[in-house]
């Protein structure tokens, strides 16, 4: 794009786009959400997209997962237009959403919000008949999920509700990552975390992009999005103001073109 | 579902404390109600714990029970009209193994199964006050004349407005209840109209209570301002059709009668909110009752039939011809304070 | 940045969580306690008579609370248990007492608490109304029905096949009626969908966080629905258990099942807050209530204690419930 002229890191240069938006406009009446905005995630990176409030993020955010319907614009998945109805129809092509919430079942345990909604049924006439659970699979698999990330639980067996923000959002995001195929999208996953909790879910983000999923990162922390994210996306008045990288800019940089003080 | 163990440890750990504490209350209050295995026990079911008939015929029977050293156990049903709390309660006594019951069936139909299993396990069983349909599914019912005590309101009603022309209001009870039914039907006779006949101005639903009562008149005044004569189901409806009709100013050209002979009715009527009522006797019932129980422990004797422990008409205000007593006697042998 | 793969829960903690991880442990020992202190002070309390005649006993007020459960279980309650009890048995009465086929009499009425609780269920999921006031209008609804279709009288059913869960059978010197084999039945039943399928997981997850449950793809309405039209079910073969246990068809009976289903729920350690809970707590709270009343009239003692005694539960199991959510 030619607002677009910085440099970006060797690694995503070359790869391939998993996910694009192409001049997606959202209005509210006469309240324009979204004014045209551009968007472009490569396989195997951290795409941080920042910006202030009522930049137009978080609508952005919910045009590309199907959460709402853009009034034009278009949205390619591996280079084909889609289509989202919602929430669902992303997640069946492969995206995976860490809401702010995170979308918890408090009172069940771990193996059981893994696989909210996605249960495993049991093999044979167990499953097929009598709809039976594979609660023995799902508790290893939901095993196997946390040792893939490398994070540290007392046991699968708990409450969700017992376990702290940082455990929570580990389980969110394995959670994203046991279902992903393409990429992951997560807002905010640090907000509510002290410092230890967010360096160990800013290590599980970087487990995940080693697995080969592309990351969608909404933040407001600055130090954050410079330590994990490959490029940043900077949203501003309903547009991509630039797309810069942690090495060629300064977070200085960042808040001055996200205010609008200056342009990349 | 696999749960937190901690949390849930910690919670059963304070059940645990928690069943104690409880068995600590129950423990204590079997002080009082332990009793040598030898006792007869006499079991008595009323209709609710709240009405203070019930209430009167509970205090009657458990004070003849001490007198004649047996033991009584009581229980209730939920609410007017709860046959399956009745049922229950006659299953447990059976269990507890009572010589007799005494029971005031809110239906009249209802627990004829278990009526038949207690007779067949030797248990004497007595209807108090309603009688079972069929009556004789009971060794024997001791009982006011409910279609008798309607007869005694309604000839009074008629006899005391003289030759006006009735506008007639029905404030029942709890619609196809037997005693209802019972007391409408002979209020009809007293009165000497039939159901559906004209003069009839309408019929509201009170189950007894003083505010639907009131609301019940209410409406039946609304829809007809000429009402000049009602009939109630019980003194607590008689209170609220009063009230509507003091509000509506109405409360001294009404002929408003009533049933029960509850101390609180009395003396509605010695005010002259209610014109007359029809006294029955609970303790009477209890007390016979309770003396049935104790002669068949005793001697194998089984009361039979229906027996009529009486209704009397109670006002200050009598009418040549029907006899009555007025509110002084009343309050000396009134119930319910 | 720590790495530690967790490791696998050792075999005594993993024995203790068995123990005492299950929510129904808490309930089951108030049971215990009261079972011990009514078999000391009479030993008729024993007796398989009576043990017998206290499940008959739970029957019906058992299997509403079923129902109840799963409602409760949604974060929802309903009010119109009883009400829609009461509709099957007037309606199975009337049509058999007219003439008609028993089987098809009580099938008609199975079928009209079924639509009963599915009209409760699709107010409830498509106007998002709350639970409490439509299940309240049902309630008053069908008060007004009942009488209209009974002409405020009770009447006697008697019929064989409707009679028939009041049959009893021996089972190794136990005395059951059919009635409680169905109660343990449907207990089964709903207690392996509650635990063993997709559909009693994402009852749960409703009932814990109804946006989360949406957000991971749950057809949340559509769940909603078929708790209430699966609860009408249960309150249809409820009210087949009531003609067996009485055969009489009365609109004014069982105005107390809303309380004391919800009792018997609560105490079983089921959270009024949903989410939380489970089928085996229930059995055990409306088994603590049978037990209590029998056992007090067995005792000799007041009744009113059964009410003082379920009331300091109620108020304990909330307390309880309340305590370890904040904690949480």
């Amino acid at each position: 794009m030619s607002d677009v002229n910085s440099p970006m890191a060797p690694a995503t240069l070359s790869a391939p786009v998993v996910l694009e938006a192409r001049n997606v406009i959202k209005t509210y009446g006469h309240v324009t959400a979204l004014a045209g905005v551009d968007f472009e995630l490569r396989a195997g990176e951290i795409l941080a997209v920042v910006g202030d409030n009522g930049a137009g993020k978080s609508t952005l955010i919910k045009a590309l997962t199907g959460a709402l319907h853009p009034t034009s614009g278009e949205i390619l998945l591996d280079g084909i237009p889609v289509h989202f109805k919602g929430p669902l129809d992303a997640r069946h092509a492969g995206i995976e959403t860490v809401y702010q919430d995170l979308a918890m079942a408090p009172a069940l345990d771990i193996a059981s919000n893994l696989f909210l909604g996605r249960e495993l049924r049991a093999p044979g006439i167990l499953g097929s008949v009598f709809r039976r659970l594979d609660k023995k699979r799902m508790r290893q698999e939901a095993q196997r999920a946390m040792s893939d990330l490398k994070f540290r639980l007392p046991s699968i067996d708990n409450a969700v509700e017992a376990l702290s923000g940082g455990q929570r959002q580990g389980v969110a995001v394995a959670r994203a990552a046991l279902f992903a195929r393409k990429l992951v999208i997560m807002d905010e996953p640090t907000a509510a975390l002290g410092v230890r909790e967010t360096g160990q879910v800013l290590e599980l983000i970087r487990s995940i992009r080693e697995r080969g999923l592309a990351v969608v990162l909404i933040s407001h922390n600055m130090p954050n999005v410079f330590d994990i994210a490959d490029r940043i996306h900077i949203m501003r008045l309903g547009r991509r103001a630039a797309v810069v990288t942690p090495k060629t800019h300064s977070m200085n940089d960042v808040v001055a073109i996200m205010t609008g003080a200056a342009t990349a | 579902m696999s749960q937190n163990c901690n949390r849930t440890f910690v919670r059963s750990n304070r059940l645990k404390a928690g069943a104690a504490a409880l068995g600590l209350i129950i423990g204590a209050s079997f002080g009082t109600g332990q009793a040598a295995a030898e006792d007869v026990i006499v079991g008595l079911v009323t209709k609710t714990e709240v009405n203070p008939f019930f209430a009167k015929m509970r205090q009657a029977a458990e004070a003849r029970a001490k007198e004649k050293k047996v033991k009584l156990i009581a229980r209730a049903g939920k609410f007017d009209g709860d046959n399956e709390g009745q049922v229950a309660a006659i299953e447990d006594l059976i269990s507890a193994g009572a010589k007799g019951i005494l029971v005031t069936p809110n239906n009249s139909s209802g627990m004829l199964d278990i009526i038949k299993k207690a007779r067949a396990a030797g248990v004497l069983v007595i209807a108090l006050d309603t009688a079972t349909d069929p009556a004789d599914a009971v060794d024997a019912t001791f009982a006011t004349d409910n279609f008798e005590a309607g007869v005694q309101q309604g000839t009074y009603a008629r006899m005391a407005m003289g030759d006006k022309k009735a506008v007639v209001a029905m404030l029942d009870g709890t619609p196809g209840g037997t005693v209802d039914t019972f007391r409408h039907d002979g209020y009809l006779k007293g009165f000497g109209i039939k159901e559906g006949a004209p003069s009839i101005a309408g019929a509201a639903i009170t189950n007894g209570a003083q505010d639907k009562g009131q609301v019940g008149m209410e409406n039946l005044l609304s829809k007809n301002g000429d009402i000049n004569a009602v009939y109630t189901i019980n003194e607590p409806a008689a209170a609220g059709a009063y009230a509507a009709l003091k509000s509506f100013g109405k409360e001294n050209d009404v002929m408003l009668t009533s049933i029960d002979g509850g101390c609180a009715g009395v003396r509605d009527v010695k005010d002259g909110k209610i014109a007359a009522t029809v006294m029955q006797f609970p303790y009477k019932m209890a007390a016979m009752g309770v003396d049935a129980v104790v002669e068949y422990a005793a001697t194998g004797k089984k009361p039979s039939g229906f027996v009529n422990t009486g209704s009397f008409l109670i006002t200050d205000k009598p009418v040549k011809g029907l006899e009555s007593k007025d509110t002084a006697w009343g309050l000396k042998n009134c119930w319910g304070d | 940045m720590s790495t530690v793969i967790p490791s696998s829960p050792d075999r005594k903690a993993s024995l203790k969580a068995r123990i005492f991880g299950t929510p129904s442990v808490g309930p089951f020992l108030v049971l215990l306690a009261f079972c011990i202190i009514f078999a000391l002070t009479n030993p008729r309390f024993l007796a398989t008579h009576n043990l017998s005649i206290i499940l008959q006993q739970t029957v019906i007020i058992g299997v509403l609370a079923i129902g109840q459960t799963l409602v409760i279980l949604t974060a929802g309650i309903d009010l119109a248990v009883g009400a829609i009890c009461v509709l099957g048995t007037i309606i199975a009465g009337k049509m058999v007492n007219l003439g008609y086929d028993p089987v098809l009499s009580m099938g008609f009425a199975i079928l009209v608490c079924t639509a009963a609780g599915l009209s409760a269920g699709s107010l409830i999921s498509a106007l998002k109304l709350p639970p409490f006031i439509v299940t309240l209008g049902i309630l008053g609804i069908l008060t007004a029905a009942l009488r209209l279709i009974s002409s405020g009288g009770a009447f006697a059913v008697r019929d064989p096949f409707l009679a028939w869960t009041g049959n009893t059978m021996k089972l190794g010197g136990f005395v059951l009626t059919y009635g409680v084999l169905i109660m343990f039945l449907l207990y089964g039943v709903v207690w392996y969908l509650l635990n063993e399928t997709k559909w009693g997981r994402h009852v749960y997850a409703i009932g814990n966080n109804p946006e989360a449950a949406r957000l991971v793809g749950i057809p949340v309405r559509r769940h909603l629905l078929s708790v209430y039209l699966g609860a009408g079910l249960i309150y249809g073969i409820g009210a087949w258990l009531a003609l067996g246990r009485i055969p009489n068809a009365d609109p004014n009976a069982m105005q107390t099942a809303n309380l004391d289903s919800i009792t018997a729920v609560v105490i079983g350690g089921t959270s009024l807050f949903g989410g939380r809970g489970g089928l085996i707590g229930t059995l055990i709270g409306a088994l603590i209530v049978g037990v209590l009343r029998n056992g007090l009239t067995l005792a000799g003692i007041d009744p009113l204690w059964q009410d003082l005694v379920t009331g300091i539960l109620v108020i304990v199991a909330v307390a309880l419930d309340q305590m370890s959510r904040r904690k949480n």
